[in-house]
Order: C-alpha cells, then structure tokens, then sequence
C-alpha cells in the first residue's frame, strides 16, 4: 500500500507550513482589501469632525462630516439633476472619444503617412490644457452642449487614441506573417488578429478616458460657467460657493469623486469580463 | 496533360522548385546564394546548418514573405489557397481564441465558416491528440500542447507543403523526442510534405529523408545528404547503428559548414 492510500489527503487540508503561510495571506489580502480602506475613512470622517469641533470652526469655513451629508440629503433634489447633467456630457465625451479614438487609431494603422500627418496635432491637443481651449470654444460654438461635449472629448478621447494605436501595431510579427501567407486581406487582418491584439491596450485607454472625461465635462462647466436648470454640479458648486454655502460645495464634490469611482469601477470590471479567458492582467495565479 | 517533371523521389510528383535562388538584404548582406531544391511529394526534407546560414530565410522566401533577389521559386501546377501550412519556432497561437478557432483560422480566412469546415477541423486536433481540449484556451495549455495546436493548424487544410522553423528547439528533450514520434506518425498517416529548419544533427536524421547542409556567410548549400532508412522510424531507429552512422556523416558535414564560415 503506497503512502499516499495509508494517508489520503483530503482537498481542503494545508499540506505544509509554506503553503499554511501562503493561504492566510490570501486571506487577509482579500479581508484587508475592502477593511483597511473603510478603516481609513472611518478615521478621517471622526478627525475631520472633531477638528471641526473641538476647534469651533464655523460651518461656512469648514463644515463637518454630518453637515455635509445633511446638505447631500437636504439639496438631493438639486444635486441630483446637476449630477445627471454632468454623468450626461461625461457618458457622451466618453462614448465619442472612443468612436474617434478608435476611429483615428484604425486610420493610422492603415497608412502611416495618415499617422505622420495627424499624430503631432494629436498630441499638441493633448499637451494644451483645456481650460486654455476651453473660451475660445464656446466663442466659436453656439450650442453650450456642444461646446461641453467637445471639450470632454478633447481631454479624453486621446489616451484612447494613444493606447490603440499602440495595441494595433502590437500585433505578434509571427501571426502577422501567418495571415500574410493565408493570404488575408487588410479588413480580416484588422479584424482577426489586430482589434483582439488592441482589446487589452483599448481598454488601459478606456479606464483613464473614463475619468478624464468626468475631468473634461466638469472643467467645461466651470469655463461656460451659464447657470440655471440644465446646470451640472461644477455650475453648483461656483453657485455654492458664491453664496457661502460651503456645505453644498462638499456635497457636490462628493457626488463628482463617488460618479469618477463607479465610472473607473465599472469600466475595470467591464476590462475584467472581456479579458478574464485569456489575458495575463485578468488571470489570477497562485503563488 | 503535361506529364510530371522527373524527380529525384522517383517517380513521386514535383511539389517546388528552387532554382538559383539568391537573397540579398540592405546593406549587402547576402543570406542565400544560389540555392536550388527540388521538393518532391511525401518528402521530409531537414535543413541543417549554423546560425546564420540562410535556413529561416530559405522559408521565408518559399512562404512568399520576401522575394528572391535572383533565381525563381515555382510550384509545380501553380500555388492555390490552402497548398501552404507553416509552423513557427513559437507556437503562434492567438491567445484570445481557443483551439478550435486556432485551427480553424486558414480556414476563416478562406471565407470559411466553422459549421462548414468543423469535421476537419476537429479531424486535424484529433490527429495532434487534443481533441478533448477544442474550447481551451492557449493559456491552460503545455509548451507541447501548443505547438501541437500550431502542427494542426499548420495541416488542417491538407496542404501540399508543410514548412516548419525549427519548431521543436524551444521545447524540453522529453517533449521534444515525442512531438518527433507524433511528427512521423502523422506523416504515415497523412502522407505530407514537410521542409523542416533545425539545428539539430539528432532531430534532421529521425525525421527526414533528404538533409540539407547549409554553410554561413554567404548562405549555402554545401551537401545533400540521403537517409535510406525506412519509414515508420520508432525508438529502435534512434538506438540503431544506421542511425550513429548516419548522425556521423551529418555531423561531419555540418563541421564542415562550421569551417567554411570560420
């Protein structure tokens, strides 16, 4: 009888110290993950209020936590509808910056003299801050969600570009040769080997588009600055803020960082989904 | 009718033809001078030869990827779809598809849809020994397993000439022994014609019946030697005298390509 019958090992048993060592790791890692962050915001939640507190600040200073989430509850009506303004214009950029990013980094796979014409006015778009095309836009645009919309595009369709292009040409130099000798034309070559290469790349662009967008739509209110209904939350908070209600500005503040968390949140799990089969960033591996 | 070309495999029917093919590169850098091979049906054709000597770009320039600066490559009858399989030294499998769609892409790229091409394909894993691992991905397979997707892939169409760059020299000696073994059992079984890279004087004599040696700078050939031993080969082969004897004179002629380039 071999060792291994005299002593089945059952599938849930730790073999070694190592591999004990190795499993409570894990464990914590995946405890500590979603713990030590909330820790850390529990913290500050009390230190910001009882600095608030104990120094006596006044509330058009520095509101505390329990304010700020009042005013969240209290102006919800209006937060709100801001919110779904500005989700509406970084939703719209995002998706226009991924046509047009998309769309330029097929064209300049497809002829490199098209990329040496048009990669260097790319980047000189890139390199500008908005807020120093952001004017001269609405000069010369009439409608103002045109003129919010090409400015979230304009900081946010170019890591996308960026990334694609890379992706693109990132294709294995051996299944290139492979489809050569199949004989494949340029839209199967495209569509088989090149956009598949692209997808992870395409997809590191998406998630920093995502939040540069948001970055774009807010940055874009801020410059047109026009009020009333219709407004976004960068409108509310300048609003908020001329008239002290300092406690509204933390709550539209929240509301922007929590929309830039869910937007990267839900584009890295869309990332996860489609990469999850095959791709070296989406497997886990032990050890 | 024209009548088949005389061959040096007997009567066997000419699949290509090499004549004075020279490629030089920029820079002047000539890789091949003057190569002639004559590729007949049922061959198993070794190119055996140090780094540099023009192995790779001999394949290169019969897979149509560059073109021969002088000389002229023909295939006998004229080269259709499909006459062509390859096998690199990776196994070059896209990632994102399982082993099906692998095997099924010259297929694909033939206009062909799976549901109409499925028999052979599955009939070219089967023949590799996965057909249980057709909706795995490349990822949850060996450093064999993949290559003998690539060898599927390479035959699914039932090419006419089958061109492999040293596709085993990544691979362990074990994986290595028996990926040859599984190489000449699908050639008795399916009867192709293979061009095979290697820098392995061991791997050139198992496997082929025609060894080419090649000399570096300038590429060339410098000797064609004949293994007569018949097919099928198995480990007796490998312990046999004709073999040791055959490894000698392969060896000897590869130090001599090694001398010529010194």
């Amino acid at each position: 009888m071999s060792i291994a019958e005299e002593r089945p090992i059952e599938a849930t048993e730790i073999v070694d110290e190592d591999e004990a060592r190795r499993a409570r790791a894990r464990r914590l890692d995946r405890i500590g993950k979603w713990t030590l962050p909330v820790l850390v915001m529990i913290v500050t939640l009390f230190l910001w209020d009882r600095l608030v507190v104990w120094n006596e600040i006044p509330h058009y200073i520095l509101p505390g936590p329990g304010l700020v989430f009042e005013t969240l509850i209290k102006d919800w009506a209006i937060l709100f509808d801001a919110l779904l303004v500005t989700l509406q214009i970084t939703l719209m950029a995002l998706a226009v910056a991924v046509i047009g990013g998309v769309g330029l980094a097929i064209l300049f796979t497809q002829s490199r003299w098209v990329e040496m014409s048009f990669y260097p006015y790319a980047v000189i778009l890139q390199v500008t801050p908005i807020v120093a095309i952001a004017p001269l836009i609405f000069i010369y645009v009439d409608s103002r969600l045109a003129g919010l919309l090409l400015c979230a595009w304009l900081v946010a369709f170019f890591p996308v570009l960026s990334n694609t292009t890379l992706g693109l040409n990132s294709a294995d130099h051996n299944l290139r040769d492979l489809f050569r000798i199949y004989g494949a034309t340029r839209w199967q070559r495209l569509r088989y080997l090149q956009l598949p290469s692209a997808l992870p790349y395409f997809l590191g662009g998406l998630r920093i588009a995502g939040g540069l967008s948001l970055i774009g739509a807010v940055v874009a209110e801020y410059v047109a600055g026009t009020g009333g209904i219709g407004s976004g939350l960068a409108f509310r908070i300048l609003e908020a803020g001329y008239r002290l209600n300092i406690p509204r500005m933390f709550a539209a503040l929240i509301l922007i960082a929590v929309t830039g968390v869910v937007i990267f949140a839900g584009l890295s799990f869309l990332s996860h989904m489609l990469l999850r089969k095959w791709h070296e960033s989406a497997l886990k591996r032990e050890g | 009718m024209p009548t088949a070309p005389e061959t040096l495999s007997g009567n066997r029917p000419e699949v290509l033809r090499m004549e004075g093919v020279d490629k030089t590169f920029a820079g002047n850098v000539q890789a091949l001078k003057g190569m002639s091979l004559q590729v007949c049906e049922g061959d198993f054709i070794s190119l055996l030869g140090p780094s540099g000597c023009g192995k790779s770009t001999a394949l290169r320039l019969i897979a149509d990827l560059i073109h021969p600066t002088r000389g002229r490559i023909t295939w006998t009858g004229g080269q259709k779809a499909g006459d062509l399989g390859v096998v690199f030294q990776e196994p070059t499998l896209m990632p994102w598809a399982t082993v099906a769609q692998n095997a099924w892409l010259p297929f694909r790229l033939r206009g062909k849809s799976y549901n109409s091409v499925k028999d052979d394909v599955l009939e070219a894993l089967k023949l590799v020994g996965l057909e249980k691992f057709q909706n795995a991905y490349p990822r949850e397979l060996s450093g064999g397993m993949k290559m003998r997707v690539s060898i599927a892939r390479a035959m699914v169409t039932h090419p006419r000439l089958i061109l492999m760059d040293e596709p085993f020299a990544a691979l362990d000696e074990i994986t290595r022994f028996r990926l040859n073994d599984d190489l000449l059992e699908l050639k008795d079984k399916i009867g192709c014609t293979v061009i095979f890279v290697t820098h392995s004087v061991f791997e050139s004599v198992f496997l082929s019946d025609r060894i080419v040696v090649m000399a570096a700078r300038p590429g060339r050939v410098i000797r064609e030697l004949t293994v007569d031993a018949p097919y099928p080969r198995d480990d007796s082969f490998r312990t046999s005298s004709e073999y040791a004897a055959h490894c000698r004179a392969a060896s000897d002629a590869l130090h001599q390509a090694m001398d010529l380039a010194a």
